[in-house]
């Protein structure tokens, strides 16, 4: 009698479970899928060739203010272009950069590119600029690796990048200026490249 | 009832969910496991509806990179929910590259929310026993 007993009861534990995984799956492909994919490829195309310019200008530059100054302006530049190209690109696809996914992206990318202004304020203010292009390239590594969590798989390669080229800055294995080049122009080229190539400009 | 007569046809043609036929052997011996969409059972199609419920539209290339299947393998099913009126395909140019598109039809989205039910009630009913 235990035997048959056990058989009976094997059935629906196991049903109850089929049923139940499928459930999690559901709602874990749900939450896959719902990541931020607004992100604009020509957007970072156009971003890292600015950001080239901006490495070839500020290499010429022969005081850390102008320096600095130029960088700045290639901030500001920068962020416009890739939120106005991000912004467009939503809107094509429905979506917008401030519910659901493209929220939980941006959110997660913010705080490192807070941290980065918070010490290049402080660094600028005492006239030590030597720290700043490891720090920039760590720290957006760091932001573009974590907005990954919510949007495109390949931005966690490009923050990976970033941080990889950062080390190489801090271990004086790579000038300052050509890094900068090289991370926020050439990376933001390759990638968007890859990302408009992939997942529509 | 289209969708579901439609739905059926193209289960007809597809491997019978070969990795899922255990479950829904056990399913069928429960009367309220008889109506179970095969369709969407199966993992794969599973997960295109479920990444189509949660999105507007995905491409091809997000769909393929968010499921990590291959190409072929993605055609496959996706042709299949697309015969059953389950999801809806548009193809277009972005530039030069080429762009398919996926979304989810109302059809597809009613499938889905009685299989989620389903799942449920199975969950309930089994509770009690």
């Amino acid at each position: 009698m235990q035997p048959l007993h056990n058989k009976t009861s094997e059935a629906p534990t196991a049903l109850h479970n089929v049923a139940a995984d499928n459930l999690r799956f559901i709602r874990a492909t749900m939450e896959g899928a719902s990541y931020f994919t607004g992100i604009s490829g020509k957007g970072y195309v156009a971003t890292g060739l600015s950001a080239a310019a901006a490495a070839t200008f500020a290499a010429q530059q022969t005081t850390s203010q102008a320096w600095l100054a130029v960088w700045m302006a290639e901030l500001v530049l920068a962020c416009a272009i890739s939120f106005a190209m991000t912004i467009h690109k939503s809107k094509a696809q429905g979506k917008t950069l401030w519910t659901g996914s493209g929220r939980r992206a941006l959110l997660a990318f913010v705080p490192a590119m807070l941290v980065g202004g918070i010490f290049t304020g402080k660094l600028a203010w005492q006239g030590d600029v030597s720290l700043l292009p490891a720090l920039w390239l760590a720290l957006f590594g760091a932001s573009v690796l974590a907005a990954s969590q919510h949007s495109l798989r390949l931005l966690s390669y490009m923050g990976a990048a970033f941080i990889a080229l950062a080390s190489l800055v801090l271990l004086d294995w790579l000038p300052t200026n050509p890094a900068l080049g090289l991370g926020f122009g050439g990376l933001h080229i390759l990638f968007g490249v890859l990302i408009w190539r992939h997942h529509g400009g | 009832m289209v969708a579901s007569a439609r739905a059926h046809k193209a289960v007809s043609k597809t491997d019978s969910s070969k990795k899922t036929s255990k479950p829904v052997l056990k399913a069928s011996k429960s009367e309220s496991a008889t109506d179970l969409d095969k369709l969407i059972h199966e993992r794969t199609r599973l997960a295109l509806v479920s990444a189509l419920a949660a999105s507007p539209a995905l491409t091809f290339n997000d769909l393929k990179s968010l499921l990590q299947i291959t190409d072929g393998n993605l055609s496959v099913h996706a042709r299949k929910l697309e015969d059953a009126g389950y999801i809806e395909c548009s193809k277009g140019f972005e530039g030069r590259v080429p762009r398919t598109e996926y979304r989810l039809t109302n059809s597809g989205r009613t499938a889905l929310h009685k299989y989620i039910t389903h799942m449920e009630a199975l969950i309930g009913a089994m509770k009690k026993l």
